[in-house]
């Protein structure tokens, strides 16, 4: 049988192409300060918020956005003030998250540990229509931000101080980058799950990186990546019989080393940069 | 009418007072270098000018407006000491650049377009414009912070040791730039060690020592081995308090 005659497969593909081009988008952002990690963290915030769903018997997407993004709100207030202190509440914020979501979840006798696997990993195969249509809703609030207000995000992300002496308004601006963080690690919930989605805000990023040489070049071609990986993670995941979301995720990983020993080879060696600086995976604060 | 005003400035970093009630005055169209020692409290007293270190007490005002108040920072380019440290993803020279001149809109328009490339063309870095700074040399990244600065046509420059460590061909690039905004009419506020290229440019002198202004009138002439003609003027972690200023 041909991989497009299944509708639950068509589905589950317009899910992961959508959370491969939003997660990206954002996740440029987030390598450019970097905050490579802040994805991840959120992601064990918002699991409360899918507890809370599920104990309310509401939508476990609509509460996990909301807690997702009082979270971000809450890293983004700790990160501003700069403290040591604000490494240790970030830590108590994540893995409170994490345990208050196994539990509520637990609580609610939603399907127990299925269910927590599920929304932790990704079920992109078991995607309805309505979930289709929220994580439409949810890209294109995402695509919105990430593109339309790139020169603002740009400039606040690249000197943050020369961005308040030109009078743009960094701390909504960084306000909103947090919130956009927090809804991209919930719509790609269904698909990848809270624990891999910061993988396809990431390395996406850094394999663009390794052959790009501007921002809004770095930018488009790691949502071609992330589509790419997703679209064939996905095909992958269906040949093998593995999981998607941690295939997807393998094959995006995949593709950067193949990248970075193809930039190797290929590169003529050059200088140094000037400004090394430290590796682009560091933790939040 | 003067561009910027800073009186009875106070300042401390974290109970460590670095200026104690410095003022400064600058007028339109002026040329003013800031000098000091390192540590003395010169780039304090332009951050604090312009808002990025909170005042303890005293009071700024810009464009004759109180600090807290003003809104027009188109009017202001401000040139730090080096390129922000949030370079994780590569960004060419042309989109720094035009992160000095946002749209008003949602979409650059033309006249933002074109200021951006002769802001680059003043810089003379019009052949590096796709280029990623960091591939760039520690001048030719200083040429493009002013060029950021100069792309939103402001009226009041304000440069916190732009020509520390730069090379010579760099400099006189640097120099060549300001001095096109100056004959514009622009006004100028230069924190610097040692003015080199730049000197001819400079209407007057203000020096800060301990945190507070110490003079303000012509540019002081070097002394002691500072004024030996081969002096290589290099001390990038002088003592604070030396003897002399320079």
């Amino acid at each position: 049988m041909s991989f497009f005659e299944y509708p639950f497969l068509i589905r589950a593909l317009i899910g992961v192409v959508l959370t491969g081009l939003m997660a990206p988008a954002i996740g440029t952002y987030l390598v450019q300060r970097r905050l490579s990690l802040i994805g991840d963290g959120l992601g064990h915030v918002a699991l409360t918020g899918v507890g809370v769903g599920l104990l309310l018997d509401r939508s476990p997407v609509l509460t996990a956005v909301v807690v997702a993004a009082l979270g971000a709100i809450a890293v983004e207030l700790v990160r501003e003030r700069g403290r040591t202190s604000g490494d240790v509440a970030l830590a108590v914020l994540f893995y409170g998250g994490i345990s208050g979501g196994v539990m509520l979840v637990t609580l609610s006798g939603g399907g127990g540990g299925r269910s927590l696997v599920a929304y932790l990993f990704g079920s992109p195969l078991t995607v309805t229509r309505a979930d289709l249509v929220t994580m439409g809703v949810l890209a294109a609030v995402v695509l919105a931000v990430a593109l339309l207000l790139r020169p603002w995000l740009f400039a606040v992300c690249h000197d943050e101080e020369y961005a308040r002496v030109s009078g743009v308004r960094v701390r909504m601006l960084n306000l909103a980058m947090a919130v956009t963080t927090a809804v991209t690690v919930t719509a790609a919930m269904r698909t990848v799950g809270l624990l891999l989605v910061s993988a396809l805000m990431v390395v996406p990023v850094a394999t663009a990186q390794r052959f790009t040489r501007g921002f809004l070049a770095t930018m488009a071609a790691a949502m071609a990546i992330g589509v790419a990986a997703s679209a064939a993670g996905l095909w992958v995941s269906w040949t093998a019989d593995t999981t998607p979301g941690a295939t997807i995720v393998l094959v995006a990983i995949a593709a950067f080393v193949a990248v970075t020993l193809g930039a190797g080879l290929l590169r003529p060696r050059r200088p140094a940069p000037t400004d090394a600086g430290p590796p682009e995976v560091v933790l939040p604060g | 009418m003067t561009v910027l005003d800073v009186t009875g400035a106070v300042v401390s970093y974290g109970g460590r007072r670095v200026l104690h009630g410095a003022t400064l005055s600058i007028g339109a169209g002026e040329v003013v270098a800031i000098l000091g020692a390192n540590g003395s409290g010169k780039s304090t007293l332009v951050r604090a000018a312009l808002g990025l270190v909170p005042l303890r007490a005293g009071e700024v005002r810009l464009f004759g407006t109180p600090l807290r108040a003003f809104r027009q920072w188109r009017r202001i380019g401000y040139v730090p000491q080096r390129l922000g440290a949030g370079s994780g993803v590569p960004a060419t020279v042309r989109e720094v650049v035009a992160s000095g001149r946002l749209p008003r809109g949602l979409f650059a328009s033309r006249a933002d377009r074109a200021a951006v490339t002769a802001a680059i063309t003043a810089v003379g870095l019009a052949d590096r414009t796709g280029d990623p700074v960091d591939s760039l040399s520690g001048g030719q990244q200083q040429r493009v912070l002013i060029a950021r600065a100069l792309a939103g046509g402001p009226d009041l420059l304000v440069l916190d040791e732009p020509t520390a460590g730069v090379d010579a061909a760099s400099q006189q690039a640097f120099a060549g730039a300001l001095a096109g905004f100056v004959a514009g009419g622009g006004t100028v506020a230069l924190v610097a060690h040692e003015l080199g290229p730049l000197a001819p440019l400079v209407d007057r002198a203000v020096v800060v020592h301990h945190g507070e202004v110490v003079h303000s009138g012509a540019v002081p002439e070097p002394a002691g081995h500072h004024a030996d003609p081969g002096h290589d003027h290099v001390h990038p972690h002088a003592p604070t308090d030396g003897p002399s200023l320079w």
